[in-house]
């Protein structure tokens, strides 16, 4: 290769790896904030501020989906099945997907340590799909907790 | 022997190479591997698509909206593999300032450009039925709109600067500094927590989805590569044939077809 371009190469070289430092440290920077959520060990320990408009995590535990019958009131809880949970209140309409042993994202604010006021319920699909016929057959795969076990 | 053979190789590579410089070296040859790459998108596509729609099993929980991903997948991969070619590109062009480079870069762009809005608007159609909302600001959303943007960017670059050579060359330091981007696209969703989903295919791993779903979707994803390798093909020649308009070899053509 001849000088020219060999210095060419090495300013362009220092162009990239400049920029993808000042970009790594910017997002290492910014770490906590680019997660989209709380997962349910941040909401309990006090990582996670009362009052104000978060958004938290977690799956949805078994059994604890109560519905007011007379209207659309919801309550549930969310846990990272490690120990730490909380419980969610909503009114309104849930996604399709909603159903317990999946994750779900709610968003609102903590009323306190423990409960949650939330104003919209997005669930969170996971990366797995299989015809019915499959699903069947393999009756533990939505208990998976892969919701947490990456990130942080 | 092997060292004469190695020889050969790596000058025969360099052969290559030099005719890669060649715009008319380029048309000439390039116009059997179009059409090539045309009936094969064609076939790939329509086969795939047709599977994916209309044979392959449904879902255990998302029923029929999970058949977005047969468009959603290939348009989202594609459209960071055009970005990682003009990446390429740019360097070459930077760096041996070979003129085919500065036209990769600008005839990728559109087919990038709308492959990436193709993917985000099937994820947010996508995303309403599933996750129960459009558009959500997570990590892998927003850095696949940041791509979106960098298309426009570059798009807009080219518009703006009236010189040749200065548009390609802010045109390739745009698109080098801009793959920073890629490696952040794709581990967004395990360096955070975001909505969406991990990928459900690896390198590495099985597929988290039986053949009869990811069948399908291999031959789309084929489909979209041999799609953008006849897309890219065609608008290089175009471009080929408008900035070599003064040359002499390109006048005896237009002379050839006219006549």
């Amino acid at each position: 290769m001849n000088p020219k371009r060999r210095t060419r190469l090495v300013a362009v070289l220092f162009l990239v790896a400049g920029t993808a430092i000042s970009v790594s440290l910017v997002l290492l920077a910014l770490n906590e904030n680019i997660n989209m959520f709380y997962p349910p060990d941040a909401v309990v320990s006090g990582e996670a501020p009362i009052g104000a408009q978060i958004r938290a995590g977690g799956m949805v535990a078994d059994g604890s989906v109560l519905r007011d019958p007379n209207g659309l009131d919801v309550s549930f809880v969310l846990t990272d099945y490690a120990g730490s949970e909380f419980k969610v209140r909503y009114s309104g309409i849930l996604p399709d997907l909603f159903r317990e042993g999946q994750g779900v994202i709610v968003q609102g604010e903590l009323t306190d340590r423990g409960h949650f006021q939330a104003s919209q319920v997005l669930a969170k699909h996971d990366e797995n799909y299989m015809p019915p016929e499959l699903a069947e057959l393999s009756p533990g795969h939505q208990k998976q907790p892969n919701l947490i076990d990456h990130g942080r | 022997m092997s060292m004469s053979a190695s020889l050969s190789v790596s000058q025969s590579l360099k052969a290559w190479w030099h005719k890669l410089g060649s715009p008319r070296w380029f048309y000439e040859i390039s116009g059997p591997w179009q059409r090539l790459f045309g009936v094969l998108a064609l076939v790939l596509l329509v086969t795939g698509t047709v599977w994916g729609l209309a044979f392959a099993p449904q879902d255990y929980q998302q029923g029929n909206s999970f058949r977005i991903m047969y468009v959603h997948v290939p348009t989202a991969i594609v459209s960071q593999s055009v970005y990682m070619l003009m990446g390429a590109a740019g360097l070459v062009l930077l760096v041996w300032r070979m003129k085919l480079a500065d036209m990769v870069l600008s005839a990728a762009v559109p087919f990038g450009m709308s492959m990436t809005a193709c993917a985000l608007f099937t994820g947010a159609v996508w995303g309403k039925p599933t996750w129960g909302a459009w558009w959500v600001w997570d990590a892998r959303t927003t850095s696949m709109l940041v791509l979106l943007f960098l298309y426009f960017g570059l798009y807009a670059l080219r518009q703006a600067i009236p010189r040749e050579e200065t548009a390609g060359r802010a045109c390739a330091v745009l698109a080098l500094v801009g793959t920073v981007n890629i490696p952040i696209i794709k581990y967004s969703v395990n360096w955070w927590l975001t909505l969406h989903q991990p990928a459900s295919f690896t390198l590495t791993g099985a597929p988290s989805m039986p053949p009869s779903m990811w069948v399908p979707l291999l031959i789309n994803v084929l489909g979209i590569y041999c799609l953008f390798a006849a897309n890219l093909i065609g608008r290089l020649k175009l471009t080929i044939l408008e900035r070599e308009r003064n040359t002499q070899w390109v006048r005896a053509l237009v002379r050839e077809v006219s006549a």
